[in-house]
């Protein structure tokens, strides 16, 4: 016979001015198994943990169930806590009566007293049959490998080399630095971008660590974080390479216009990418007038891509200064130079005789081809007016737009695009170069457009993610898995087909065909379970016999209560 | 002995840089000079533009933080001193006396309730009372209550006492003094966040003179469920609930007469603010006065069409000229000019007016400055001058992430929280 202690927290008020605490504390004593039922008004403050310890020991417990707030944000607290006075922390039951009771129903405390005593019967019939677990470890590979020889990427590889790590740098393209290699200013501060390439490749250089790939992709992958098992093809000859972390770091591209404002056709309507390779030459034009938003914040793809407009500061900046008898005119929608540097720049382009002008998505500028030059008229949202401008070239700035290849590395990867063809993070808000998938991290504009600069903080970000398992050296592998039963298992398929992560296999045994769970894949989620006719798979912690307990719990308890 | 790291701040980033630093192995000491850690991200209601919960999504990164075997936390302390250099710094830290063993407090609320003194709440930006002995917010991480000593009756009078009878653990100590401790770190982060500028200083916008003018923090707490008003829209002039409502964009921001940047978030906050009265009052009309709508960021676009689309909310390019009292003290008249050569000057009345005021370096960042010998730049936030260590301060071994260094919104902050843990990594790598 189990020997259960239920402990049931006040939460403050936030459970105990609607729930009759002690009601439910003397229910609780009378359940089948329990031996001790307590309460605290905070079960989480230090007091409240020691006072379970405590009862633990006194009372000889073998399985405890706190009755308080969320598994999400206080499980580990208690299952430490469990652990602390020498009970396998598996044998801990969280029954959630904030969220799931006294704050849903502040206005009906009765029923909410009644609601608390069912789910704590449920939560006591599951701890009598709870199992003790443990926690596999695996070691980690102490490699990382980094897909992507742009800034982000270069940001990855050179501090991941800084932190000697061994790091395999993977590039499709024959030559590394991305979209770093057209640029040759870098804004807002208008720095050159040589010594920046220069100091991040000698870094790579100069490490023993570092195995740069170029000419080289991804073809496969497979494996759960710590050991990771990557097949590339260099220069058409296909390795493998083991890893513990892998960081996506696969940039984006200029959107290349189709046609519009006379691209293709009207001589000098170029992109801003185009203007970078000019200035670079040191070809700067003598009038120009750019348009901003050509191809984005519009139906189709309405996005801001976050850095055309700083780009175009920068190069109107760089015309202005280069040629004083220049002239710029910048046809846009909104300037977007968010934060401190970018904002000073369109001050101090504004200052340089740079003029704005305001156009309205539904009346787009009017191109036409002159003698000498082209005619760019539009009307000045501000003025109300049409104006007609004659300038040597036209300058579309457009957005940057997924690689073509991100889609394969996406499910090579199993991770997940947005609707725009940008890797989606695992949280946009708190978790943003990470992905849902362990191990694999995201960084620079694969994910979303990025400056140079944010490009190069974000790789940062990633190494120090992908640096963790390998300085741990091992990781923790979840007990809460599923399991196949070999005599219940008829080897359908059903669960690995409904597998999200690739977790299942069939494979032969001594008992016949049957699906094999790879604990180190499996997250838990219990879709197999779900999906198996037979009741053959299992998930630790969620058996058919526990929520089987829980559900009679309830019945009797309604039962016992009906008139 | 431990590889030690001091990060001085926290809030989201300071919080985030600990947890990463923390996982490679470092010790943290993380410093924080209020009674929590949380910061501005802790008041906020939602976060676009998802509009998650910001508290939800918070709160188990704050208990992960405390409980970490790497983590000591620092609270309501600030640091006093800093000597030495990379990689062997001397950290002064100054602990105020919280006139509370929280050794022994539960934080079981029974001296809050006893206690006779009422302060306004720094946490809900002054709209409520606090007690002199209070928890800044229910979710505090320590959960410590702390004595603020220039309310308390006891300490500055010496009558009451009321906290120390009815505290049940005996954890009240009016003796308390400050102690100082000293850590030996390797690398010092600042991750001091931003302030809202006062937007009295610009008295054109009526702050202070209209009852019914507040700022964006301010309504972030009255719309938020466990706030003032227990989530119910309501302006302060007659605790009436507005049915229009105006956002001014760039208070006090792009303004060569008081901060010339952009605060960077405050296009999307406002939108935001906007989708969330509309859950609150189905019939409100909102209207955003703005200069450049900025929706840079992934999914901010959507956003904003979709305040406009499915919310109703109205843009209104302008920057309004002055606000006035409309009827008595009820109600705002706000003057701006329409656009274009046509454009004219209109006067429209709201129900109530939110300011988004510039977003500064968080105060006190200029002294912490001189103790660490680092520049500001000419914003006055921690000056990075190298492209390729964008996090890296003027001097070795100094760090920055998050709003102290620029204004940026939550992701980045959180992004260049992480990055700290592999610039420290590598710093030491080379010869730390």
């Amino acid at each position: 016979m189990p020997r259960i202690g239920v402990f049931i927290c006040h939460c403050g008020h936030n459970i105990a001015s609607t729930v009759g605490i002690e009601k439910v504390v003397e229910y609780a004593k009378s359940l089948p198994g329990v031996v001790y039922a307590d309460h605290n008004i905070y079960s989480c403050s230090e007091e409240g943990l020691s006072s379970i310890r405590r009862s633990i020991e006194e009372n000889k417990l073998d399985r405890v169930v706190v009755a308080a707030c969320t598994p999400r944000t206080h499980e580990p607290l208690f299952r430490r806590t469990c652990e602390l006075a020498g009970i396998n922390k598996y044998l801990f039951e969280f029954v959630n009566i904030r969220e799931h009771c006294s704050w849903i129903h502040t206005k009906e405390p009765d029923m909410a007293t009644e609601k608390a005593k069912r789910l704590i019967a449920m939560g006591v019939a599951k701890a009598g049959l709870l199992e003790p677990q443990t926690e596999s470890e695996a070691e980690v590979v102490p490699t990382a490998v980094v897909i992507g020889g742009g800034a982000a990427g270069l940001a990855v590889a050179s501090s991941l080399a800084a932190q000697d790590i061994e790091t395999h740098l993977i590039e499709k393209s024959s030559r590394l630095g991305g979209m770093l290699n057209d640029i040759s200013v870098i804004g807002p501060e208008l720095e050159e971008t040589k010594p920046l390439l220069d100091a991040m490749l000698r870094v790579l250089k100069t490490s023993p660590k570092v195995h740069v790939h170029t000419d080289t992709r991804l073809t496969a992958a497979k494996g759960f974080v710590g050991n990771f098992e990557l097949t590339i093809d260099e220069k058409g000859e296909s390795r493998n390479i083991k890893a513990g972390s892998i960081v996506v770091a696969a940039g984006a591209k200029e959107l290349v216009p189709t046609g519009e404002y006379g691209y293709g056709s009207i001589p000098g309507v170029i992109t801003q990418l185009d203007l970078e390779r000019m200035l670079a030459k040191g070809e700067v034009p003598k009038r120009s007038v750019f348009i901003l938003c050509v191809g984005s914040r519009q139906p189709g793809r309405e996005y801001c891509s976050r850095v055309c407009c700083n780009v175009s500061l920068k190069n109107a900046m760089r015309i202005a200064e280069a040629r004083p008898d220049s002239t710029v005119t910048i046809l846009h929608r909104d300037i977007m130079s968010y934060g401190t540097a970018s904002e000073k720049l369109y001050r101090d382009v504004s200052e340089k005789g740079v003029q704005f002008l305001r156009y309205s998505l539904g009346n787009p500028a009017k191109v036409r081809s002159l003698d000498n030059g082209i005619m760019v008229e539009v009307n000045d949202e501000t003025l109300g007016e049409d104006i007609g401008l004659q300038t040597d070239v036209l300058v579309l700035a457009t957005p940057m737009v997924s690689m073509e290849d991100a889609t394969e590395i996406a499910k090579l990867l199993k991770v997940p695009l947005d609707k725009h063809g940008f890797f989606l993070e695992a949280h946009v808000k708190l978790r943003p170069v990470e992905f849902a998938t362990d191990g694999v991290f995201i960084c620079g504009s694969a994910r979303w457009p990025a400056s140079v600069r944010e490009s190069i903080s974000q790789g940062l970000a990633a190494a120090a993610k992908a640096a963790i398992p390998i300085k741990k050296g091992k990781v923790v592998i979840e007990a809460i898995t599923a399991w196949s039963d070999p005599d219940k298992c008829a080897a359908c398929g059903n669960c690995v087909a409904a597998c999200p992560y690739e977790a299942i296999e069939i494979v032969d045994s001594d008992k016949g065909r049957t699906a094999k769970v790879n604990e180190a894949q499996c997250k838990g989620c219990g879709t197999c379970v779900a999906a198996c006719p037979n009741d053959a798979m299992q998930q630790k912690g969620f058996t058919t016999r526990q929520l089987g307990a829980m559900i009679d719990a309830l019945v009797k308890n309604a039962l016992e209560e009906s008139p | 002995m431990p590889e030690r790291v001091v990060v001085i701040g926290g809030g989201i980033a300071g919080i985030q840089a600990s947890l990463d630093l923390a996982d490679m192995g470092y010790e943290v000491h993380l410093v924080e000079r209020t009674p929590s850690i949380g910061g501005r991200m802790a008041q906020l209601d939602k976060t676009f533009p998802t509009n998650d919960c910001s508290m939800c999504i918070l709160s188990p990164k704050m208990i992960m933080c405390a409980g970490h075997d790497n983590v000591r936390l620092h609270t309501y302390s600030e640091i006093k001193g800093v000597s030495g250099r990379f990689p062997n710094f001397k950290v002064k830290i100054k602990e105020k006396a919280r006139y509370v063993n929280i050794g022994r407090c539960t934080g079981c609320g029974d001296c809050i309730a006893k206690c006779p003194v009422k302060v306004p709440s720094e946490f809900e930006e002054g709209l409520a009372n606090r007690k002199a002995i209070y928890l800044p917010f229910p979710q505090a991480v320590p959960r410590k209550v702390t004595i603020d000593a220039d309310h308390c009756r006891m300490i500055t009078q010496g009558k009451c006492g009321v906290c120390k009878k009815v505290c049940q653990a005996g954890a009240i100590d009016y003796e308390q003094k400050d102690n100082t401790v000293e850590v030996l770190a390797k690398a010092v982060i600042v991750a001091t966040g931003f302030d809202l500028m006062d937007a009295r200083r610009l008295p054109q916008f009526g702050l202070g003179t209209c009852k019914d003018v507040v700022t964006s923090l301010q309504l972030e707490r009255v719309l938020s469920a466990s706030g003032p008003t227990g989530g119910h829209l309501v302006r302060p002039s007659d605790g009436t609930e507005p049915k229009r409502l105006a956002f001014v964009q760039c208070v006090g921001s792009r303004d060569t007469k008081a901060y010339r940047y952009c605060s960077s978030v405050c296009c999307m906050y406002a939108t935001k603010e906007s989708i969330l009265l509309r859950e609150h009052v189905p019939d409100v009309d909102t209207t955003i006065f703005y200069m450049d709508m900025r929706a840079t960021g992934k999914g901010f676009q959507e956003f904003v069409h979709r305040a406009e689309k499915s919310h109703g909310v109205r843009y209104v390019r302008a920057r309004p000229a002055y606000v006035q009292p409309a009827h008595g003290d009820k109600g705002v008249l706000v003057t701006y000019e329409t656009g274009g050569l046509a454009g004219e000057q209109v006067t429209e009345e709201f129900d109530m007016l939110v300011l988004c005021p510039a977003l500064i370096p968080s105060q006190g960042l200029k002294h912490l400055a001189k103790t660490l010998r680092i520049e500001l730049d000419e914003e006055e936030f921690v000056k990075t001058p190298s492209m390729f260590r964008p996090i890296d301060s003027t001097r070795k071994g100094i760090l920055v992430c998050g709003f102290a260094g620029e204004p940026m919104d939550i992701p980045d902050s959180v992004s260049q929280a992480s990055g700290i843990a592999a610039r420290v990594a590598e710093l030491i790598a080379e010869g730390g």
